[in-house]
C-alpha cells in the first residue's frame, strides 16, 4: 500500500530576477514501512526533497508545482493549520545535527511534552510517563533524570536518541532522516543507524534515510533513489542497484566505494563535479562528466524508463538494452 | 555558584579602582585646591605650609591611597560651592535622576520587546517598514533636540505638557520624593524620560529584531516547526528566551550608559537631578563634587552590569553548567 507517493514535485529558489530551480519534477512512492534510500552528492538536492515533502522549505524556497500525497492528500494544497497537525504527528523529521536541533533554553522533557500536547489532548503528566517510556525504548540510561536536563548537558549520541525519541513520540508513518549519523563520533554512528533501522522495523514506519553512505544504504533500506543536480536518476531495488547499477553515475558512486577499490591504491572518484542551480548544462546534468555523452546526451534530458527492477534516466542505457533486445530477438 | 559570585565580586571592585584611579588623577588637574580654599591675599608661605600639611607634596600614589582610605568611609571631600559633603550633595539629587533613568527604561522595556518581535516576524509589513523607518530616525536625532522639539510642540506650542521641573512629587524615605504618586509628577516625567529613551529605544528595537530574526533561521526552530508546534509558541517559548539571552548583557550596558545621557536630559528640562548637577559643578570647577559624581556613577554602572549578569547566569541554562565547574 501507497504512503506516499510524489509526483512532478518541482522545487524552486525564488531569488532576486528568474528563480532556479532545484527539483526538477520528481516522482516517487513509499509503501507503507518500507525504507528508502536518498543518495547522491551534496547538493543533489536530498535535504530539499526531504523538506518540501513536510512543507518546511526555508525562504526563498518554495514548491512550484506536483503533488505529494500523503495518505491520499495532497501536502501541497493543504493549509497551514492541517500541515501542521501532519507534522511530528504523521510524519516525522530527524535532523542531521544533534547538536543544533534541540532547543538550547528548554528542557528534554518539555521539548517532548509540547511535541505531544500539540497534536493530543493530554495532561501534562500522561505526557511526561509517555515521555518517559519513548526514551526507554531508544535506550537513554536514567531517563527520569533525563527529562529535566538541558540538551548541553547531554552528549551528541545521546541528544540524537532523544531527536529519534522525539520523532517516534506519535507513532508516525514516516521518518524523513537527513544524514542522521553524520554529525556523530564514527565509534556511535553504527549504534545510531541500527537503533533508528530497529524503531522503524518494530513500529512499521516508513523511513526515507537521506545519506551520502551507500554502504548503510545497502544495510537499512529496501529501495533507493540516486539523485543527481535536483533528479532522480535511477531507482529501485536497493540490492539491485548495488549488485547491478545502470546508471554511469551511480556506477562511478559504486565504483568510488573503498570497498570496491584494491588495498594501497587510489579511490576512483568520479571526475569534475556535480553542476549548480545556475550553471545547469543543456540535456542530461551529468553529461560533462560522464565517459559515454553522445550529442544526445548534450541535447536532451533523458526520460525516465523502466529496465527490470530499476528505473533509469539515461540514453546510453536505452540504447543498450535496445540493442540487447535486438540481439535477443534475432536469436 | 559562590566561586561564580566571588570572581564577579572581584572583577567589580577591579573596575571600581581603575575608576577611583582615573576620577583622582582628574582631581590633580582640574585648579588648584588652594586657591578655592584661600583665595588671592595669603602669602607663599602660608601655601607652602598649607600645602605640606594637607598632604599635596606627597607622592602621587600615597595621595591617592589617602582619597581611597576616605572614600571607603564614604569621604569624597567636600563641595566648594555647597560647603557640604559631596557625597551627600550627590545622594540627595540621586532619587531624581533615578526615577528619569526607570521612567525610561520601562519605555524602553515595555516598547522594544513587541515591536522588535513584531518587525521580525513580519518583516514585510507596512507597520514593521514604518517602525524600522522612524528608529533611523530615533538614533540619528540627539537627544537634547528630541527635548527640545518636545518641549516646543508639547509645552510651547500646544500647552499639553510641563516643560520643567519634577512638579509635584511626594515624600518617600530620606532623600527619596517621588513623581510617580501624583497625576503632575507623571506629567512631569513623561516628556523626560521620553527623551532620554529616544537613543535606546531604537537601538533595542533593531537589536531584538536581529537577534529574533537570526534565532527563526535556527535548527532548533526548524526543527520545532517540523514537530508541529504552533507558530505562537515557537515565537514566545521557543524563539524569544534565546532573543533575550544576548540583548540582556547588552541591556545592562545601555543603562548604565543612559545615567551619563541624563546630564543632556536633565539641563534641557530643568530636571533637578544628579545630571544637571554635574554640568553645573564643571561650570563652577567644584571639583570635589566632578569626583564624587564620576564615582557614584562608576558605581551604578558597575553594581547594574553585576546584577544583569547575574540575572543572565540564572536564565541561561548553559551558564550554570559552566558555573558549577568554577
Ligand atoms: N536557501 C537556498 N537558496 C538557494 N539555493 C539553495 C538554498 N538551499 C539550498 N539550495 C541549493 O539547492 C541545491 C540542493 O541542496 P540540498 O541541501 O538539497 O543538497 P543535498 O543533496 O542535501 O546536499 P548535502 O549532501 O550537502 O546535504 C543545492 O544546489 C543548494 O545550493
Ligand atoms: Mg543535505
Amino acid at each position: 500500500m501507497t504512503l506516499l507517493s510524489v509526483r512532478d514535485l518541482t522545487v524552486k529558489f525564488g531569488t532576486r530576477g528568474t528563480p532556479v530551480t532545484a527539483l526538477h519534477g520528481i516522482s516517487f512512492d513509499v509503501a507503507r514501512g518500507e525504507r528508502v534510500g536518498v543518495v547522491g552528492e551534496s547538493g543533489a538536492g536530498k535535504s530539499i526533497t526531504g523538506f518540501a515533502l513536510m512543507n518546511l522549505l526555508s525562504r526563498p524556497g518554495y514548491i512550484d508545482s506536483g503533488e505529494i500525497l500523503f495518505e491520499g492528500k495532497d501536502v501541497t494544497k493543504m493549509s497551514d493549520r492541517e500541515i501542521r497537525r501532519l507534522r511530528g504527528n504523521r510524519m516525522a523529521m530527524i535532523f542531521q545535527d544533534p547538536m543544533v536541533t534541540l532547543n538550547p533554553v528548554l528542557t528534554i522533557g518539555q521539548q517532548m511534552i509540547e511535541t505531544l500536547r500539540a497534536h493530543r489532548r493530554l495532561s501534562y503528566d500522561d505526557a511526561r510517563q509517555i515521555s518517559l517510556v519513548k526514551l526507554k525504548e531508544v535506550y537513554i540510561p536514567s531517563p527520569e533524570a533525563r527529562l529535566d536536563q538541558y540538551p548541553h548537558e547531554l552528549s551528541g549520541g545521546m541528544r540524537q536518541r532523544i531527536v529519534i525519541a522525539i520523532a517516534l513520540l506519535l507513532d508516525p508513518q514516516l521518518i524523513i532522516a537527513d544524514e542522521p549519523t553524520t554529525a556523530l563520533d564514527v565509534t556511535i554512528q553504527a549504534d545510531i543507524m541500527e537503533l533508528l533501522l530497529e524503531m522503524c522495523r518494530s513500529n512499521m514506519v516508513g523511513l526515507m534515510l537521506i545519506t551520502h553512505d551507500l554502504g548503510v544504504v545497502s544495510q537499512v533500506t529496501e529501495r533507493t533513489l540516486v539523485m543527481y543536480a535536483g533528479r532522480i536518476i535511477e531507482s529501485g531495488k536497493t540490492r539491485a542497484i548495488i549488485n547491478d547499477p545502470q546508471h554511469p553515475y551511480t556506477q562511478g558512486l559504486i565504483n568510488a566505494l573503498p570497498q570496491q577499490t584494491p588495498p594501497g591504491t587510489r579511490l576512483r572518484q568520479i571526475p569534475g563535479s556535480m553542476p549548480t542551480l545556475s550553471t545547469m548544462p543543456p540535456g542530461c546534468p551529468f553529461n560533462p562528466r560522464c565517459e559515454l555523452a553522445t550529442d544526445v546526451c548534450r541535447a536532451r534530458m533523458p526520460e525516465i524508463t523502466q529496465f527490470g527492477e530499476v528505473q533509469v534516466a539515461c540514453h546510453e542505457v536505452k540504447r543498450l538494452h535496445a540493442e540487447l533486445a535486438e540481439l535477443e530477438g534475432a536469436q | 555558584m559562590f566561586a561564580y559570585l566571588v570572581k564577579r565580586l572581584l572583577q567589580a571592585i577591579a573596575v571600581m579602582l581603575a575608576i577611583s584611579l582615573i576620577a583622582f588623577a582628574i582631581q590633580g588637574n582640574l585648579g588648584d585646591p588652594l586657591r578655592e580654599l584661600l583665595g588671592q591675599s595669603v602669602s607663599e608661605e602660608v601655601r607652602q605650609q598649607l600645602r605640606e600639611d594637607l598632604g599635596l607634596n606627597d607622592p602621587f600614589l600615597v595621595q591617592y591611597w589617602r582619597f581611597l582610605g576616605s572614600a571607603l568611609q564614604g569621604d569624597l571631600g567636600t563641595s566648594y560651592f555647597f560647603k557640604e559633603p559631596a557625597l551627600e550633595v550627590i545622594l540627595k539629587k540621586l532619587p531624581a535622576t533615578m526615577e528619569l533613568v526607570f521612567g525610561a527604561t520601562i519605555i524602553i522595556i515595555g516598547l522594544s520587546v513587541p515591536l522588535g518581535i513584531y518587525t521580525a516576524i513580519r518583516p514585510n509589513s507596512i507597520l514593521s517598514r514604518a517602525i524600522m523607518a522612524i528608529s533611523i530616525i530615533g538614533i540619528s536625532i540627539p537627544v537634547f533636540l528630541t527635548a527640545i522639539l518636545m518641549i516646543y510642540f508639547f509645552s510651547v506650542e500646544l500647552g499639553w505638557m510641563p516643560s520643567f521641573g519634577r512638579g509635584e512629587t511626594v515624600h518617600i524615605i530620606g532623600s527619596w520624593d517621588t513623581n510617580f504618586l501624583t497625576v503632575d509628577g507623571w506629567a512631569h516625567i513623561i516628556m523626560p524620560s521620553i527623551a532620554l529613551s529616544s537613543i535606546m529605544l531604537p537601538m533595542f528595537i533593531r537589536l531584538i529584531r536581529a537577534e529574533m530574526m537570526e534565532v527563526m533561521q535556527s535548527e532548533y526552530v526548524r526543527f520545532a516547526r517540523a514537530k508541529g508546534i504552533a507558530p505562537g509558541r515557537i515565537y514566545f517559548v521557543h524563539a524569544l528566551k534565546n532573543t533575550l539571552l544576548p540583548v540582556i548583557t547588552v541591556g545592562g550596558v545601555q543603562i548604565g550608559t543612559m545615567v551619563a545621557y541624563t546630564i543632556l536630559t536633565e539641563t534641557v528640562f530643568s530636571w533637578p537631578g544628579m545630571g544637571s548637577m554635574f554640568l553645573e559643578a564643571v561650570n563652577r570647577v567644584d571639583t570635589p563634587l566632578i569626583v564624587a559624581y564620576l564615582i557614584v556613577v562608576g558605581f551604578i554602572f558597575v553594581v547594574t552590569n553585576t546584577i544583569v549578569d547575574l540575572i543572565y547566569g540564572l536564565v541561561n541554562p548553559t551558564v550554570k553548567l559552566a558555573r558549577m565547574g568554577a
